[in-house]
């Protein structure tokens, strides 16, 4: 048992952590949900790119570094330590590449994997449904076969998609078989968000900013070559990526133990003692999540699976996101409600638990897959 | 990097389980708390035999969080962070028999000193033997407190005795760890058996919702208990003792609640657990102790 790194994982680290030190923009970068934001925020994903820090996991001939689960880990430690951008090509290539990956075909890998590795083409998951919240696989958007074109033409709606007001592609589940059950008959498409008959209408957040839009789909055509994985077989292939959404990969460490570092550090200059507990407790859960995740890390490393135990950790780090930000605010005391990073950081700490599946379905999801107790009840189908 | 239990601490883990699957702990604690220790030592020979009283001066820290978790879990009873933590720590040596310690403020009495061979108490000049006063009455019955004089010969000082309180308070986190983990299983257990409205109690959502979370936090907890155990700063022992004792005392209140009544009774099992849990909780430092610790060494580094 040990949590040392190897000699190749601190020249790893060392070699990150001297990138970012020349290369992080020495002033935030403005929100990537503006315009302006946007486009500054893919310059830095090619720029992360050009020296293959944008996606370190990846292989060698796809830009990345080929890095290891720990290493990865290291990566996103230095990042968030450097107080580098948020990552607008998050949704790529975090939620969408590891499943290209593994269903995609080698010309799907050829042609869309670069591209979103280089902040080229920013990519929006477009899951949801005006009535398909929490229950997904109730989704009513349709696919309906159209051969003469070797295709499919899809029709209906779909809501809170992070980032399309501004994403140039999206991929999403449509209903292709009608009469099969709930969760079969799903395909899994990818498709240009400037398509004909695609009307994206961006949806003000709780801080006014398009951070999500609706997508309207009017027939729009999307040809055999842009479905993932087999017609039909769209919900096992999402699956793999609540997993990635949940677990390990869009949360790691780093950004926490960074902003508890960065906690400690306003503490230090305005202690208030009646705050010193939940200082200390944020930093503590913080520090717990780091270490949960090397033992993630090290079961994913012996070939193991991460499981329900993603819905543990989900809840976990949202939570978690919410009391680090909240403790900062009162350290603030009526500064708290002006405009400042730790509000911003705050105002999207609070949609952690509803994204990525709500913290009570991970709740669920803990209670009968990890604890064994009878399942919910479920109401009527259809 | 390594983070996961190696197959020998496995080993040792599933033999320390069986051999107190076996022998009955609950029981042994019952009489105990009467103040009849035959079973107690009983065991305590039995856990001695399986190396327990050494793992301190001859393993490593990650073997002390094993066992008391395993210890936590059974609910056994006596001085063992004092005997197979705290005092080999500080005096260099295994204990023969029981030794018990007084390490005042923190810890102002000595458990269960009517049982021990060894008496002990600190003192700014260092670890001195004493000689036992009056027994007080802990909400754990099982825990025997004793007021201790220092009037002894004065057997360790200086860092040794830092060392001792450090892997103490992982013991006793790790010991937390144990009894939140049994509850839960205890508890998972009941609601899936006791049927309300026509339904077991565990098909609700507001049952199952508070067993998740005790879930969540026992699995949060665990992995601050074994980084420390790696490396047992005074940073890290104090975050091991603080989650475990939140996510311990979470799992007590949760797995009263979703018993009922039967679990507000003193002969269901589940008593031996909440009482030892709430008094584990203050052992060693408190929440507030150690939270006050982890600020201080995070402000100065
Ligand atoms: C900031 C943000 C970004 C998002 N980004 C995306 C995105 O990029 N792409 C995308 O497709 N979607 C996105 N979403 C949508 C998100 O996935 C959904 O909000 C989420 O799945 C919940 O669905 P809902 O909002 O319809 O709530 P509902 O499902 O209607 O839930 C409402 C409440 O009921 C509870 N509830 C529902 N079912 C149960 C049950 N069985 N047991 C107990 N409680 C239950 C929920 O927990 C919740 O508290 C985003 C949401 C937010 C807030």
């Amino acid at each position: 048992m040990d949590l040392e790194l190897s000699e190749t994982e601190l020249a790893f680290q060392a070699e990150a952590r001297a990138w970012l030190a020349a290369n992080v923009p020495p002033e935030p970068l403005p929100s990537l949900d503006t315009a302006e934001g946007f486009e500054l925020h893919r310059e830095w994903e090619s720029r992360l790119a050009a020296d293959r820090w944008s996606v370190v996991s990846w292989p060698a001939e796809a830009h990345g570094r080929a890095a290891s689960l720990v290493e990865w880990v290291v990566f996103e430690e230095e990042y968030y330590r450097a107080g580098a951008p948020l990552r607008v090509s998050q949704n790529g290539i975090f939620l969408l590449a590891p499943i290209i990956f593994e269903h995609g075909t080698e010309e799907q890998q050829a042609r869309f994997l670069p591209s979103m590795a280089t902040g080229e083409r920013v990519w929006a998951q477009c899951w949801s449904e005006p009535e398909a919240g929490s229950d997904l696989a109730s989704l009513r958007s349709t696919a309906r076969r159209d051969d003469d074109r070797g295709g499919w033409v899809l029709n209906g709606q779909k809501i809170w998609c992070s980032r399309a007001a501004l994403a140039h592609w999206g991929f999403g589940l449509f209903r292709s078989d009608p009469e099969a059950q709930k969760h079969a008959g799903l395909t899994y498409f990818l498709f240009p968000l400037d398509a004909d008959g695609v009307t994206v209408r961006p949806i003000a957040q709780l801080d006014g900013e398009a951070g999500f839009a609706e997508v309207f789909f009017d027939d729009v055509f999307v040809p055999d070559a842009d479905v993932l994985g087999a017609p039909g077989d769209g919900w096992r292939v999402a699956m793999s990526t609540a997993g990635n959404e949940r677990g390990l990969s869009l949360r790691s460490p780093g950004r926490f133990t960074a902003a508890a570092d960065r906690l400690l550090a306003s503490y230090a200059e305005r202690p208030d003692q009646r705050v010193a507990d939940r200082v200390v407790d944020a930093w503590l859960r913080a520090e717990a999540y780091r270490l949960y995740t090397w033992g993630t890390v090290t079961k994913l490393k012996d070939g193991g699976d991460i499981g329900a135990a993603g819905s543990v950790n989900k809840v976990w780090w949202s939570e978690l996101d919410i009391a680090l930000h909240e403790t900062a605010l009162d350290l603030l005391g009526p500064d708290a409600e002006l405009e400042s990073a730790w509000l911003d950081g705050y105002t999207f700490s609070l949609s952690g638990p509803i994204y990525a599946g709500t913290n009570e379905i991970q709740r669920n999801i803990i209670a009968e897959r990890i604890l064994g107790l009878p399942r919910e009840p479920k109401g009527l189908q259809k | 990097m390594k983070f996961e239990l190696t197959g020998d601490q496995q080993d040792f883990a599933s033999s320390l389980e069986s051999l107190l699957v076996a022998s009955d702990p609950v029981s042994a604690a019952r009489s105990w708390a009467e103040g009849d220790h035959a079973a107690g030592l009983k065991l305590w020979q039995r856990l001695a035999e399986q190396g327990l009283l050494m793992l301190a001066t001859e393993a490593s820290a990650v073997e002390v969080a094993l066992a008391f978790e395993a210890l936590g879990r059974h609910g056994v009873p006596g001085p063992w962070v004092e005997s197979a933590a705290y005092l080999p720590t500080a005096l260099g040596r295994e204990i023969d028999g029981v030794g018990t310690v007084a390490v005042p403020p923190l810890v102002p009495y000595a458990l269960d000193a009517d049982a021990a061979d060894e008496v002990y108490a600190t003192t700014t000049d260092g670890l001195l033997a004493g000689s036992i006063g009056a027994l007080h009455i802990s909400v754990d019955r099982t825990r025997r407190l004793f007021d201790v004089s220092p009037d002894g010969d004065r057997v360790a000082s200086g860092e040794s005795l830092d060392a001792a309180f450090d892997l103490a308070v992982l013991a006793c986190a790790a010991q937390l760890l144990g009894a939140g983990e049994r509850v839960l299983a205890d508890s998972v257990t009941y609601v899936k058996q006791r049927k309300q409205f026509g339904r077991e109690i565990g098909s609700y959502q507001a049952i199952k919702h508070k067993l998740a979370d005790v879930r969540i936090a026992l699995d949060f907890a665990r992995p601050l208990v074994f980084g420390a155990a790696i490396e047992p700063t005074p940073r890290a022992v104090s975050a091991a003792k603080v989650a475990c004792s939140e996510a311990a005392y979470l799992a007590s209140r949760t797995g009263l609640q979703v018993h009922g009544a039967i679990g507000y009774t003193q002969e269901f099992d589940l008593s031996v657990w909440i009482t030892k849990i709430r008094a584990l909780v203050s052992a060693w430092g408190s929440p507030a102790e150690h939270r006050a610790r982890i600020l201080d060494s995070l402000l100065e580094a």
